[in-house]
């Protein structure tokens, strides 16, 4: 037997028995009842967030920063909508989070009640799954799949519709401790024939580039990239997702490739003759113009999802599987194999030269001159001061891409930033959830004026928590990354990109407790960095830079990626 | 690459919403959908549904993936692919029989081994079941006489011999 409870109590159960230590929550009339449990529940710590759109952002840098999954709690109807953002974020960066939301009583449902919404029917194509809860005695098994699914396989957001009279129900409590879902089982072991292709085509390469993508962070195969691409004498490029997989400072990484990724990485990647990508779904951030990406290359792809591979490039040797046990299999044939390194090395010899070259003619680069101060030039020394070991969480935008060129991450589960859908207002809630899950972490928002204004509201759940979040707002005065698509190919038209009214951002920070710091000359910026790092609250850093600096290189949207704009 | 018809089998779990996410699947990756017909197996868990669709060699590939990835999905089966299959699609059609054309109808009825199931003094309504070739003759034969309404269920198909889903 087991033990009658309500349903309130078995959510709150469920939460416990997997391991969930925070919740990023905002409470209501549909979710009353399990705030109830909570109340009395001191071992799950509740964060209260300022807007829903905050708790699912927070809830998912949590996920990202330490790789367990994110919690939110909302209630129904606005609640619930407020997460829809958040929601799809997490999807398109296959991020596990748990979405709890309120509904009105299963006897409502239907009948337009007072905040109802089909939260379901909404999120679908945003969710991996999600679950409209009908009976009381069904919520651990439903509870216990939606972590499961959440975190398993490509993971992803799963949310759980919750009834008001259903938490209110009791049942007995039953735990699935072997849960069994006849329909879900994704493939993490590869096929050995598959892996065994991937080998010789390595071995017969003459220009090979290892692409790593968000997928090695999920499955924790930073490692084994690592191992192959020195023992092979690859050289490897990252997409944004894939920042941090690969360490950025490491002799063989080429940066980003990509719309705004390195010259040579796109350079080494269109010239290649085979590409080993790992984990990376070949978004048109990435390809530029599918047609002519990398038309020499023979493709390698490694995923943990089917419908990644062969989508939007075809593929030589696809296989399916969690990207660290296919490196580990493919690295146990290398040792099998036992070609000495020497040959490696020679194999590809030429090919590094020509990398070489294309390094030297084009490195990543940006004259620090006249009285503006450049955002390049601030990321470097915010990188310099936190010796590389802050977890830097990004905004959307320019300042986004500055980050990702100019911050070296080395270790995965540094950078988190909103890479497929591309939420402004992402990176704040996100640190807040990163500084949650990593309270001993220097944590970082690297923001642009026009994002950290889309869920400031956050600042006072930071100073509720006192969270040291550092934010680092490079403050352009514009809508800087449409500004600069309206500079090179509107002909300067800037339509709604300046903004008449901006706050006074040190005041905003002290209206809500925080510390406030400006720079608005080169000296200030360094002594205003370390004055914010070594503050112990909620820091917002408002940096004047050049109002007019771009991004680049750039792709422009639809080319190719050697068609690149260089400054 | 050329566009072909494909029917796929697709047996999902039967739970509130999974129609709507196969649905929604369909529409939110512009996948087309020719027809649709979905009922209960012997396992009343388990819905069957059956589904018409086209694309190219690439766009079935990620219909048929993108179907398998939906957690309620159980098992996914391109019918077209798997050798020869038993097609069936059903038709109610109501023409118009007056005087002159009664007869007519009703041999066409014979000839394709339609039933009559309604009578009215104006119309016949008849049933006619077979591959969608054979639907589509008797419509395009039935047209000039005058087709007041048709309803279609939609093609069901089954693997032949023992390989059954």
């Amino acid at each position: 037997m087991g033990k009658v409870m309500t349903g309130a109590q078995m959510i709150v159960e469920a939460l416990k028995r997997e391991g969930v230590d925070v919740i990023f929550g905002y409470p209501g009339g549909a979710v009353i009842d399990i705030y109830d449990e909570l109340y009395k529940t001191p071992e799950i710590k509740h964060v209260l967030v300022r807007h829903e759109q905050g708790a699912t952002h927070a809830a998912d840098g949590y996920a990202r920063s330490t790789g367990r999954v994110g919690v939110c709690l909302v209630t129904s109807g606005p609640g619930a909508t407020n997460t829809v953002t958040g929601i799809a974020t997490a999807y398109m960066d296959s991020i596990p989070i748990v979405i709890l939301t309120g509904q009105v009583p299963t006897k409502l449902i239907g009948n337009d009640a007072f905040q109802e919404v089909d939260i379901t029917g909404i999120t679908r194509p945003c969710t991996k799954h999600n679950f409209l809860v009908k009976r009381t005695e069904d919520l651990p098994r439903i509870l216990r799949a939606a972590f499961h699914i959440a975190r398993t396989g490509r993971p992803g957001p799963v949310l759980v519709d919750l009834p008001k009279d259903v938490q209110q129900g009791k049942a007995e409590f039953y735990w699935p401790e072997d849960l069994k879902l006849r329909s879900y089982h994704p493939v993490y072991d590869p096929h050995p024939r598959q892996v065994e292709r991937a080998y010789r085509l390595l071995e017969s390469s003459t220009r090979p580039v290892i692409l790593v993508g968000g997928g090695v962070i999920a499955s924790g195969a930073h490692e084994e990239v690592k191992e192959l691409a020195e023992r092979l004498n690859i050289p490897v490029t990252m997409t944004l997702m894939g920042l941090g997989g690969f360490p950025g400072t490491h002799p063989q990484s080429l940066g980003m490739l990509g719309m705004h990724g390195t010259y040579y990485a796109n350079m080494a990647v269109a010239n290649s003759d085979l590409i080993l990508a790992v984990g990376a779904r070949f978004d048109d951030r990435v390809t530029g113009k599918v047609d002519a990406f990398a038309p020499m290359a023979k493709i390698i792809h490694i995923d943990i999802d089917p419908t990644s591979i062969q989508k939007n490039v075809r593929v030589d040797v696809p296989i399916v599987g969690d990207c660290k046990r296919v490196l580990e299999k493919l690295l146990e044939i290398v040792k099998e194999v036992g070609r000495p390194e020497k040959i490696w090395r020679e194999q590809f010899k030429e090919w590094w030269e020509q990398i070489e070259i294309w390094k030297k003619r084009y490195p990543l680069s940006y004259k620090q001159e006249g009285e503006y101060i450049k955002p390049q030039f601030v990321i470097e020394k915010l990188y310099e001061l936190t010796k590389g070991e802050a977890i830097i969480t990004t905004e959307v935008g320019q300042n986004q891409m500055w980050a990702a060129q100019y911050y070296k991450f080395d270790k995965p589960r540094t950078l988190i930033t909103s890479g497929g859908l591309g939420t402004m207002g992402f990176g704040f809630p996100a640190a807040i959830g990163a500084q949650m899950g990593n309270p001993d972490k220097m944590v970082i928002d690297i923001a642009g004026d026009g994002s950290i204004q889309m869920n400031i509201q956050e600042m006072a759940t930071a100073m509720e928590q006192g969270l040291p979040v550092k934010v680092i707002i490079l403050n352009n005065g514009y809508l800087g990354m449409v500004r600069q698509w309206q500079e090179l190919f509107y002909e300067r038209r800037y339509s709604a990109v300046k903004f008449q009214v901006t706050p006074d951002f040190v005041k905003l920070a002290e209206a809500y407790g925080a510390l406030g710091l400006r720079a608005t000359k080169i000296e200030e910026v360094e002594p205003v960095l370390k004055q914010a790092l070594e503050s112990d609250r909620l820091t917002l850093v408002d940096i004047h830079i050049a109002p007019e600096e771009g991004v680049f290189p750039m792709v422009p949207a639809g080319r190719a990626t050697t068609e690149m704009i260089l400054v | 690459m050329a566009e072909r018809k494909h029917t796929l089998s697709v047996l999902v779990e039967n739970t509130p919403g999974a129609l709507a996410r196969i649905a929604g699947l369909f529409s939110g990756r512009g996948f087309n959908i020719d027809s649709l017909c979905v009922a209960e197996t012997l396992d009343p868990t388990l819905s069957h549904l059956t589904l018409v669709t086209y694309g190219d060699d690439l766009i079935i590939e990620q219909i048929i993936k993108q179907l398998r990835r939906l957690v309620d999905v159980y098992k996914v089966v391109d019918v077209t692919e798997e050798g020869e299959f038993v097609e069936r699609e059903m038709a109610l059609i109501k023409v118009r029989a007056e005087k002159e054309t009664r007869a007519e109808v009703l041999r066409m009825c014979d000839i394709f081994r339609c039933k009559v199931v309604d009578v009215s003094p104006k119309t016949y309504t008849i049933e006619v079941t077979g591959p969608q070739s054979k639907l589509q003759a008797v419509i395009e034969l039935l047209k000039p006489i005058g087709i007041k309404e048709i309803v279609r269920t939609g093609v069901i198909a089954m693997k032949r011999e023992k390989k059954s889903l």
